[in-house]
């Protein structure tokens, strides 16, 4: 399925994120497939890079639990061949192993084909700004795969503009300044920054400190399409991993977890039926 | 210098600015700052920073005849003696225009990463010079063997953050300061300590750093009478070293030596993600680091690997773009010196010239040591930083070696034997 066709339903998406091979390949394989289970619409499957400068200390430690591990692209190619899930992954990481993919002729086209071939929708590359995003947005046109780009709360209008001159899929707001982690309150700026952009004709998906239902019904209830959420769930599978807890076990969690934030989704478009 | 330059901040295919959103418009603030008061002198802050730079820095810094090393080398060997700036080290040529800089921003907040601890120290200095508050990252592992410069950044009134992930050095103080960065980009401005990073930090802090060629490009020809032959400097990320060489780059005959950490091996261990040595001039290969597109030390997936010097200053994965493009035009050599020859490099200058180095500068003189013959009849050795700081390093790395310079450190013992003795006799 396309990110087009996921956004083109009524529903709101839930969009959640792991890093793919935490705390191993075989449990996270498990994992990624019990979030579509419990009602995920786009998986952002990340591919662990040793310098994640815009993440918090929770995603940090999933990298690096999944570094450890063994993760590597070729592997995360792997990965996403052989997980069991229909809906789309998109793959989120940083500039420099799509670079590096290219071998010596260097540049993002060899690694977008291959992304192309085991079947995955897209890319959000974190420390690629539009302005430095031209070769691979040519490659992701190549090979027909979309490119996601973060919109946070200091973007200014000239930067908007270049950013809306090449996105497609849909469009990553982020909620609030700061790096990822899971908080406790959601930002005001959000809506904000969904306003600024509501005439934007790519899906808004909003992300940066989602952790409950509740947040993801008020999320959406501000206008959001989509709800993005990573370290609430990676807390999951750290919890999981430092208790030695069943694999399985940690995967209903998961599920559960998921079906809290994606039914928390859904709430917010009632309301704001209701409210009509 | 600056004013044939692309003004997107690119260095050949090199450099650019690879940063998360949220930092995009700091970093447009910030180009937007660096042209108007930096290029252009707006509100004359370039007459400020250099009326400081006097005042409170203490320049203009000697370029002095070694008069030993001289007639060792029989070739003719001056010192920049950036070790005599404040501080102790040429880290507050760019701390001071920075926190300067982020004043005339009206930022309130000054955040900086340190691997050896002599740019947070500057910074720390700078940012208590010009009233502002300060929080300097550091790699637990830096932490432990650069303690005399945790104090004096505590000293100076300084918030030192430790650093835990991955080997705590300066790669993860990166990481962690641009985190912080993230957080707090309104009111917050990010000194970085070296010709690293996202545009326009590379060039910003070469200019600020110029000035060590600017005066001794005029004191040699005062003092020798014409150019020298070369330039030595050692290179972590490589501020001291483009600041040494900024305004010889188009004085074609000037051979530029960039002197990197040759650690304790070239050959890199790919399975454990560890390249011991610090060379990423002459062994890196092109990526995307901190911000910019550079020459790093990386595995073939791309994974930055970590990297190792017995001194913290040039234990880094990445270097300075603009060092990165030079190398490739064949206008900069890159040499590297090991671990052992800086140490006996360090003990000698000590002795010999009455100058203890920092260990990243002992790496400059590792390299005179080695190739004399590589540097002409006229060099120049930019003496980046003084080796207070290096004092306990320096003494438990010699002691694990056999090193004909060393001197015989046993007069603790001595002492410690005839302190137990006096309190026995007491007894
Ligand atoms: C005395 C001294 N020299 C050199 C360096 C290396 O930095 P750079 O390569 O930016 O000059 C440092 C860094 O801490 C230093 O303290």
């Amino acid at each position: 399925m396309s990110l087009d066709a996921v956004f083109d339903s009524e529903e709101p998406a839930f969009v959640p994120y792991l890093a793919a091979g935490d705390p191993s390949y075989e449990a996270s394989l498990e994992y990624v497939e019990a979030l579509e289970r419990g009602g995920a619409d786009v998986i952002e499957l990340g591919l662990p890079f040793s310098e994640p400068i815009a993440e918090g200390s929770t995603i940090q430690s999933a990298i690096v639990r999944a570094l450890k591990a063994g993760m590597t692209p070729e592997r995360y190619f792997e990965f996403v061949e052989e997980v069991d899930v229909d809906v789309p992954i998109v793959c989120m990481t940083y500039y420099n192993l799509i670079f590096q993919y290219g071998g010596s002729e260097g540049g993002p086209r060899k690694f977008v084909e291959r992304a192309a071939d085991v079947g995955i929708e897209g890319f959000v590359v974190v420390d690629l700004p539009a302005e430095e995003a031209d070769p691979l947005r040519e490659a992701c046109d190549e090979f027909g795969l979309d490119l996601i780009f973060i919109v946070a709360p200091t973007t200014t209008d000239d930067r908007l503009e270049s950013m809306r001159e090449r996105v497609s899929g849909y469009v990553y707001v982020q909620a609030r300044t700061g790096v990822t982690g899971a908080r406790e309150d959601v930002s005001d700026q959000t809506a904000q920054t969904l306003d600024r952009i509501s005439d934007w004709d790519v899906p808004k998906a909003v992300g940066f400190g989602i952790k409950t239902g509740e947040h993801a019904e008020r999320i959406v209830r501000a206008g959001a399409d989509g709800v993005i959420v990573g370290s609430a769930l990676v807390d999951i599978v750290a919890e999981g991993h430092e208790g030695d807890e069943p694999v399985a076990e940690t995967a209903e969690k998961l599920e559960a977890k998921a079906r809290e934030l994606k039914t928390g989704a859904l709430r917010g478009v009632g309301a704001a039926v209701e409210s009509e | 210098m600056s004013t044939d330059e692309p003004a997107d901040g690119s260095f050949g295919q090199y450099g650019g600015q690879y940063v998360p959103e949220v930092l995009m418009p700091a970093i447009e603030e910030l180009e937007d700052a660096y042209r108007r008061y930096v290029l252009d002198n707006e509100d004359g802050f370039m007459d400020e920073f250099r009326e400081r730079l006097a005042d409170f820095g203490g320049r203009p810094i000697p370029l002095q005849r070694a008069d030993r090393l001289s007639e060792r080398y029989d070739t003719e060997v001056y010192l920049k003696r950036e070790d005599l700036l404040h501080g102790g080290a040429h880290k507050l040529n760019n701390a001071l225009g920075q926190v300067l800089l982020a004043k005339y921003m009206g930022k309130e907040r000054i955040i900086a990463e340190t691997g050896a601890g002599q740019h947070g120290t500057a910074t720390a200095m700078a940012a208590a010079h010009l009233d502002m508050p300060c929080e300097i990252y550091m790699g637990e592992t830096d932490i432990a063997r650069q303690r005399p410069n945790v104090f004096r950044m505590r000293i100076n009134g300084a918030e030192v953050n430790p650093v835990t992930v991955g080997r705590g050095t300066l790669k993860e103080a990166i990481s962690e300061t641009m985190r912080d960065w993230a957080t707090n980009v309104e009111d917050t401005h990010y000194v970085i300590g070296s010709i690293v990073g996202p545009h326009p930090f590379p060039s910003m802090v070469r200019d600020f750093q110029s000035v060590i060629s600017e005066e001794a490009r005029e004191q040699i020809r005062e003092k020798a009478g014409r150019l020298p032959d070369s330039v030595v400097a050692c290179a972590g990320g490589g501020s001291n070293t483009m600041g040494a060489f900024a305004h010889f780059v188009s004085d074609t005959d000037v051979d530029l030596l960039a002197v990197e950490a040759g650690g304790s091996s070239l050959t890199v261990d790919e399975a454990e993600g560890v390249a011991p040595n610090s060379a990423s001039l002459s062994t890196g290969n092109e990526g995307v680091l901190h911000g910019a597109r550079t020459k790093l030390l990386q595995d073939s997936d791309g994974q930055i690997m970590e990297s190792h010097s017995v001194s913290a200053g040039l234990d880094y994965s990445g270097v300075g773009p603009e060092l990165a493009h030079l190398v490739d035009e064949g206008r900069v050599t890159p040499v590297n010196v090991g671990d052992d020859a800086a140490l006996e490099a360090f003990h000698r200058l000590s002795q010999d010239e009455g100058i203890i180095p920092a260990l990243e500068t002992a790496h400059a003189f590792g390299y005179l040591e080695e190739h004399p013959e590589e540097v002409g009849d006229l060099t120049i050795v930019n003496v980046s930083g003084r080796g207070d700081k290096d004092l306990e390093t320096v003494i438990e790395e010699t002691a694990k070696r056999d090193l004909d310079v060393a001197p015989d450190m046993s007069v603790f013992e001595q002492v410690g034997a005839g302190r137990l003795g006096s309190r026995g006799d007491r007894e």
